[in-house]
């Protein structure tokens, strides 16, 4: 911890990117350097993540499973499944965006608990290395690991399990810790009301992850003992229950898509009114949704299982629950949008990310309902609507949040700026390349074509064509995008502390930060959103 | 699991933070365990008269001992979380030693508990009934198991005079977690070897 108490004018301005050398990374208790490794992890894996998901849309040229055949594919899809979810989705804007940014936020020179910040870091590694490890049979059984199959599947499910649960024991200390800070380390006069909409959103974020977190960690290990030492709760013929299974996996994974989604509404909510230069509209009701979408998300986790047998009593009440909780969800985009009216609008890219995110997550948001209606969901159920709905949720939704945070806090991490030119021609190829995937799934979806097989009818062919062409065209977009971000990493101007005349705290702070974040902890006086009057 | 203090932050609020942060992490174990609760509640109600005939096949002597050895080793933390707070390393670094002690007995037995049952041929894979007793007293005993190595950690702690009454958190944090491992015990008990 060299520097700590020193003057930080000699550091030639590289703030906490000053220390070289790898053990100056690996053994960092700095909450910034922390969120850039899992940044730079999580990247990388978003990446592999989509080159599986582009071998998936070639083989879909054809009806005929023609490249790889039927077992290639279902591990193709388990392991793009797998990969995003795990390895990207859940930690990507948590525990890197957040772990950079939680604690500029609030006023603090770090997280509470500094070295228990490292350790999940590393557990997370271990996590993926094992899950690495797993490819030496890989996994043939989706993301949702059901038994039976997976009870049998000659393929490494137990070590995959393993790696899974390593990788939420780091998502719990992560929120453990990030709950802990929001609550003792806040700047004097930052009270609740005046905290920054990111931190509401992965407050309720940590609290997911620390209550749903464990229960789908003993579910795998409870796999784990099925395969090793022949425990029957999930096997039918030792009067087990293969649908147990499916409540234990879902009361932890439908409650984390809100995981996935609350941080990227907390970074929209930050991008919409710098970029409108207008107060964000209803401050409170966007702040408490998100708490509302956290604990109500946890009674609605049976909507993934109306086709498992479940009583028609308990079908309706899941259904009814799924209704309520997209009123939070609504909440927010009517607040976005109220903050956009007259304001004076400039279209930078974090704000056309963020834009996006809400004109695609209308649409996801708006077809969930048709999955959460039991009639509709009959229909639906196992389609290639559910897989467009969870992209223009998940894709459209939290990603795009993800692309705007990345964008806006660019200059903040790494003090310099990004070509502006490129960063919007290649959003013009993501929105393009997204849309033209996606929407086509839809419709192939109503009309009855199923997921997960590599082969389908031939009358589905041309808009499967259309789909992968508009993958194609995604990943151009991609490509560009991260070229850019990588250009702007090691020649960009440099970046003044606050290129978007933002108010929140972050942008007290020099770009990049110092290690201790500021010179002296900032006083609150005011909330972070008085764009339009008199000071910004 | 207790958490270190910042580098910045001043010890009130240091204690602050860590019991928050305990509480906050044995909220996540109460879900740990919530799960295989859940899955006994489940299967009880789903077949009555197997519960009723295999728990009379667990040992009750054995288990009632464990239950007075656990209830015992909280006694003896309670104990030495309140002689530090009045100074008293040494007294302190006793008292978690007889801890540490009395939970190596309660492994003890289980062990001698777990061969019997083995000579028995019963195995987690005999039925619904073993197999939640080996999961539920197997992922407990872990607790117990790494319960120890906390405690120890607070002794060595000690040992150096790193804890004094103006700092004793650790001290108490661990004392938390271990009640919570007592209190999981006073449920699996009467769960286990007690309903008919």
């Amino acid at each position: 911890m060299t520097g700590v108490g020193q003057p930080e004018t000699e550091r030639n301005g590289r703030g906490y990117l000053a220390e070289r050398g790898w053990r100056s990374w690996a053994f960092t208790l700095d909450h910034k350097r922390i969120g850039a490794m899992y940044l730079w992890t999580t990247t990388f894996f978003f990446l592999v993540g989509g080159v599986f998901a582009l071998l998936l849309r070639l083989e879909l040229l054809s009806p005929q499973a023609r490249y790889f055949g039927n077992h290639a594919y279902n591990v193709f899809f388990t392991l793009h499944g797998s990969m995003m979810i795990f390895l990207f989705i859940i930690p990507a804007i948590p525990s890197g965006l957040g772990n950079f940014f939680i604690p500029l936020h609030i006023g603090a020179r770090d997280v509470a608990f500094p070295r228990l910040n490292l350790a999940s870091y590393w557990v997370f590694a271990a996590g993926f290395l094992v899950i690495i490890g797993s490819l030496v049979a890989p996994m043939d059984t989706g993301w949702t690991f059901y038994t039976p199959y997976s009870a049998k599947s000659a393929a490494a499910v137990t070590t995959l399990s393993l790696g899974i649960f390593l990788i939420g024991m780091s998502s719990i200390l992560t929120g453990l810790n990030f709950i802990v800070t929001i609550h003792k380390l806040r700047a004097p006069g930052m009270t609740w009301h005046r905290l920054p909409l990111f931190i509401w959103g992965m407050y309720s974020t940590s609290i997911i992850q620390v209550i749903a977190t464990p229960v789908v960690g003993v579910t795998f290990l409870l796999l784990a003992a099925e395969r090793i030492f022949g425990v029957g709760f999930f096997d039918p013929s030792k009067g087990g229950d293969p649908v147990l299974f499916q409540h234990f996996f879902w009361f932890y994974s439908h409650p984390v898509v809100y995981v996935m989604i609350l941080p990227a509404m907390g970074i929209v909510s930050e991008v919409i009114p710098v970029f409108s230069r207008k107060p964000i509209f209803g401050y409170t009701a966007i702040a408490y949704s998100s708490m509302a979408i956290a604990l109500g998300g946890f009674l609605v986790w049976g909507h993934h299982m109306f086709t498992s047998g479940m009583s028609p009593l308990a079908n309706t009440i899941f259904s009814l629950m799924t209704f309520f909780v997209a009123v939070p969800t609504a909440v927010k985009v009517f607040n976005w949008t109220a903050t956009l009216y007259r304001g004076s609008i400039t279209f930078e890219a974090p704000m056309l990310y963020a834009l996006t995110f809400i004109f695609l997550f209308i649409v996801g948001g708006l077809t969930g309902p048709f999955l959460g209606a039991l009639a509709t969901n009959v229909q639906l159920h196992d389609t290639y609507f559910v897989v467009a709905h969870f992209h223009y949720t998940m894709m459209g939704g939290t990603v795009m949040g993800f692309f705007a945070g990345l964008h806006y806090w660019f200059p903040k991490m790494t003090g310099r700026m990004l070509n502006e030119k490129v960063a919007r021609a290649a959003w013009a190829l993501i929105f393009v390349g997204f849309n033209v995937t996606f929407f086509t799934m839809f419709i192939v979806g109503v009309r009855g074509m199923p997921r997960r097989y590599a082969e389908y009818l031939p009358k589905f062919q041309v808009e499967n064509v259309i789909s992968t062409i508009g993958s194609a065209v995604l990943a151009l977009g991609i490509l560009v995008m991260c070229w850019n971000l990588l250009q702007g990493l090691r020649k960009g101007a440099p970046a003044p502390a606050n290129p978007w005349r933002a108010l929140s705290l972050e942008w007290k702070a020099a770009s990049p930060p110092e290690t201790e974040n500021f010179h002296e902890i900032p006083v609150v006086t005011e909330w972070p959103y008085g764009y339009g009057t008199t000071k910004a | 699991m207790s958490g270190q203090p910042g580098e910045h932050t001043d010890p009130a609020v240091a204690f602050e933070a860590a019991k928050l942060g305990v509480w906050t992490f044995l909220a996540t174990e109460v879900l740990l365990f919530g799960a295989l609760f859940t899955a006994y509640t489940v299967f009880r109600i789903k077949y009555p008269e197997m519960f009723r005939a295999e728990h009379a096949k667990l040992d009750r002597v054995l288990g009632a001992v464990n239950t007075v050895v656990l209830i015992t080793s909280s006694l003896m933390v309670v104990l030495g979380v309140d002689a530090i707070k009045r100074g008293k390393a040494r007294l302190l670094e006793a008292y978690f030693g007889a801890t540490i002690l009395l939970a190596a007995v309660f492994l003890l037995v289980k062990y001698t508990e777990y061969t019997a049952k083995f000579h028995h041929g019963l195995y987690p894979d005999t039925n619904i009934f073993f197999s939640l007793y080996y999961m539920m007293t197997g992922l407990h005993g872990i607790h117990v198991l790494l319960g120890m190595g906390v405690l120890s950690y607070v002794i060595v702690l000690s040992r150096r005079g790193r804890l004094s009454e103006a700092w004793c958190t650790p001290a108490e944090m661990s004392g938390l977690y271990w009640h919570f491992v007592d209190l999981v015990w006073i449920y699996l008990f009467p769960l286990l070897y007690l309903i008919g």
